[in-house]
């Protein structure tokens, strides 16, 4: 099947040459990083994890997320899914390979990391994450591969495939909740260490997940012949509406035990985030943005006339996105470090280093669903090229 | 001083006569071209079931220039001197008492205490919590001694450890250490980059019969190092006497150095 | 299988390519040498030296997880007297030159141990 990503028109190759480019100049950036050590990034003895394990958290989140879509449709056989699953199974691969690139990045000695495996240590939340993030990568690659195999001959999937993809559903849970063991079981870190982060995690998971999805589809209904069609872009911005509003309701949850038990090692961490500490204010503007836009997408997305309108629901679905993005995928790790177990307050900026190799495996995730995405569509023949356009098909234009 | 180091060479001498008759030290695994039964011990090893450390933080307040335990331990161990803050690795280091005991401090305190220059080293906690979140057993809980000892050959460098740690009391290299080390000793190995490192008790010196080198380049008596399981230890004796507090003692870990404030 | 004829040519091209070294070797008849290393200043090695040539790192790894995760410092060296587990004070002790013993066989065999990133070369500190 990989053939299918191997031809293409102009535009498919231009994009796919532009990503690879992004990536080179992020290797050179990651090769920098690896000869002179992690200090070329804005972390120190204070901030010990930043950017690159935040994006990891946030990835993890989005991989989970193809749950949302694999769940309706083989749990409770919902039909208008039928086309989007594999849409969301390789979106699930495409995240779960950034998350380990970014894990890979952040490692001060990234060739020992077979370590992991060579010394098992189940005591370590690292070890169950790896166990659990490996093993939800294989599962998706088994059922993607299999459904769409089955799919370009004709014929139904088999059989032994389906307890497969019920055993992927719980297995998505888990690799959430398990990011989540990571930072919630540390007496060290106050702000990390409450019963309600894993629950948040997969709400914020289910919110930016088929935020992102809907986004995909309409993307690809502009640019190939496939269509998601309305039903499922409906149900998905419910999904979305629904787990957006539980997550700003945990989040609520957070401040007011914070606020109103008064206890300086919670409170102060949410002082950080929201007002500054000691005139350290970094991150008090943009949680405020994450606010601010998590309340907009919400207005949006509980009215039911501007969630149908699909202009409104673009514009809702960047909303919750990025808002979740600031708030997992730069709050929530960095706040954990401020104030720090000695009570400082110390400063962190990415360096221009660290997100450009953040960059570069942002890319890279792209390229892998850029490709995946022609591949499906290309079994369908959905994937309109310019080949196909003038030999087999309707005179249907690409970009139309 | 002098009374501690005493008891520990009666107490070494009667560890290295219990163990002539027995252990077998292991020499090569899987090959017995070396005759391997003998028992092989150096001359006096400091041994003991629990090691702990009771630091006088009025005697050490006396001094409040003293640095000689933060430079012997430094140079004994080939830690580096880095001038970007962010960039530091300490193994011993002196924060303020606000600092180093943070959940204690109130606004009216006396300002002597608030900035009392506070030893702060790796706690060699009874449960700690570096070890449980280790991924690759690179730092463990040795079971004779109690030291939490770190195997800069296995480190990943994820850091994970530096996360769990309630103290601060862990470093990480975030570049090559070479440079920043003003003059190598010979009889340590310096770390690469990209491993974390901190105070493991000395235990190479513990191994050769020595006290760790903070303890014996202390002046003033402020640094007591103890077998905690032994009842007539010096650091019982101590921990019976006076009143003393150990740091965030809410979390569980157990940390095995005391302060008498 | 479509375009067979290309497939198996490429394969063809790239056996040869990858295998080029050894036929080169064949045909010159080159015969290579292995390094001269220096002489120890010891009487007698830990272990005799065939096994050393051929297993010496098996053995700084044991000695290392013995040393440091067992605590297990000492061995009786081949002359029965105590000896301590350790690379740069008892091997360098009598390969003094750390160049022309380890170095040299190092390069020729194109492997890049890591110890010395952390263990100390004596002579390069004195």
């Amino acid at each position: 099947m990989l053939e299918k990503a191997l031809v293409g028109d102009k535009r498919y190759w231009t994009w796919v040459i532009s990503l690879m480019a992004v990536i080179g100049i992020a290797t050179l950036f990651y090769l920098k990083q690896y000869s002179e050590g992690l200090g070329v990034t804005g972390l120190g003895r204070d901030v010990t994890w930043g950017f690159y394990i935040a994006q990891f958290t946030f990835l993890v989140g989005v991989a989970a997320s193809a749950v949302m879509v694999v769940l309706p449709y083989y749990l409770h056989d919902y039909k208008a899914f039928a086309k989007i699953t594999i849409l969301g199974e390789f979106l699930a691969i495409s995240a779960v390979t950034m998350c380990m690139t970014f894990i890979f990045v952040d490692m001060g000695q990234p060739f020992r990391i077979v370590n992991v495996f060579l010394y098992p240590s189940p005591t370590s939340m690292m070890f169950w994450d790896t166990v659990s993030l490996s093993g939800y990568m294989v599962l998706n690659i088994i059922i993607s591969h299999v459904t769409l195999g089955a799919e370009k001959q004709g014929m139904a999937p088999p059989k032994w495939i389906k307890p497969v993809i019920i055993l992927s559903i719980p297995w998505a849970v888990s690799i959430h909740t398990v990011t989540a063991f990571l930072y919630a079981g540390l007496g060290a870190r106050p702000f990390w260490m409450a019963a309600i982060l894993a629950p948040r995690f997969l709400a914020s998971a289910f919110a930016a997940g088929p935020a992102l999805l809907i986004l995909f589809c309409l993307i690809l209904r502009k640019v190939t012949k496939f269509d998601a069609g309305r039903e499922p872009v409906q149900t998905l911005a419910k999904i979305v509406t629904y787990a957006m509003a539980i997550n700003v309701f945990f989040i609520l949850m957070e401040v007011f035990t914070a606020v109103y038990s008064g206890i300086p090692e919670h409170l102060e961490h949410f002082k950080f985030m929201f007002l500054g500490l000691e005139g350290n204010s970094m991150m008090a503007p943009w949680m405020w943005v994450s606010s601010i836009l998590a309340v907009v997408s919400l207005i949006l997305l509980l009215n039911p006339k501007a969630r149908r309108n699909e202009s409104w629901l673009v514009v809702a679905c960047i909303a919750v996105f990025l808002s979740l993005w600031i708030d997992k995928g730069m709050a929530l790790i960095v706040t954990g470090f401020v104030p720090s177990v000695l009570g400082a307050v110390p400063t962190y900026v990415p360096t221009v280093t660290e997100l450009m190799i953040s960059l570069g495996i942002y890319a890279l995730g792209l390229l892998m669903i850029t490709v995946l995405y022609k591949i499906a569509l290309s079994v369908r023949g959905q994937w309109v090229t310019k080949r196909i356009v003038e030999t087999q098909r309707s005179p249907v234009k690409a970009g139309s | 001083m002098g009374i501690d180091r005493r008891k520990f060479f009666k107490v070494s001498g009667l560890t290295a006569l219990g163990l002539a008759g027995g252990s077998v030290s292991k020499v090569f695994s899987g090959e017995d071209f070396l005759d391997t039964a003998a028992p092989v011990r150096p001359e006096g090893p400091l041994t003991a079931q629990r090691w702990a450390m009771v630091i006088d933080l009025r005697k050490c307040h006396e001094q409040a220039d003293c640095n000689d335990c933060v430079t012997a331990c430094h140079t004994t161990h080939n830690v580096p001197k880095w001038e970007n803050p962010k960039d530091e690795v300490k193994w011993i280091w002196k924060e303020s008492f606000e600092h180093a005991f943070h959940d204690q401090e109130h606004p009216y305190q006396q300002e002597s205490l608030k900035h009392l220059p506070t030893l702060v080293l790796c706690n060699h906690c009874d449960n700690p919590p570096c070890v449980r979140v280790c991924p690759t057993g690179a730092t463990w809980k040795r079971e004779k001694d109690g030291i939490v000892m770190m195997d800069w050959h296995r480190c990943i460098g994820c850091r994970y450890c530096v996360v769990a740690c309630p103290y601060g009391a862990r470093s990480f290299n975030w570049r090559d250490p070479r440079p920043k080390i003003q003059k190598i000793e010979p009889d340590f190995p310096t770390r690469s980059r990209g491993v974390v490192e901190k105070c493991t008790f000395c235990e190479e010196r513990l191994a050769r019969g020595m006290l760790p080198a903070c303890v014996e380049a202390c002046k003033y008596g402020a640094m007591h190092f103890g077998d905690l399981e032994d009842p007539h230890s010096n650091v019982r004796e101590l921990l019976s006497k006076r009143y003393t507090i150990r740091r965030k003692p809410g979390l569980g870990t157990n940390p095995e150095v005391y302060y008498i404030v | 299988m479509y375009d067979a004829g290309k497939v198996i040519l490429g394969i063809v091209v790239f056996l040869t390519l990858v295998t080029f070294p050894l036929w080169y070797n064949l045909a010159g008849e080159t015969v290579v040498q292995a390094p001269e290393l220096e002489k120890a200043q010891g009487t007698q090695c830990v272990a005799d030296t065939e096994w050393m040539r051929a297993r010496h790192m098996d053995l700084l790894n044991d000695w290392r997880d013995e040393v440091v995760r067992d605590g297990e410092r000492y061995f009786i060296g081949p002359d029965g007297e105590r000896m301590e587990k350790s690379l740069s004070n008892t091997c360098l002790n009598c390969h003094v030159n750390k160049d022309k013993f380890c170095d040299h066989c190092h390069n020729f065999m194109s492997v890049d141990p890591y110890c010395w990133d952390c263990h100390i070369i004596p002579k390069e500190v004195m």
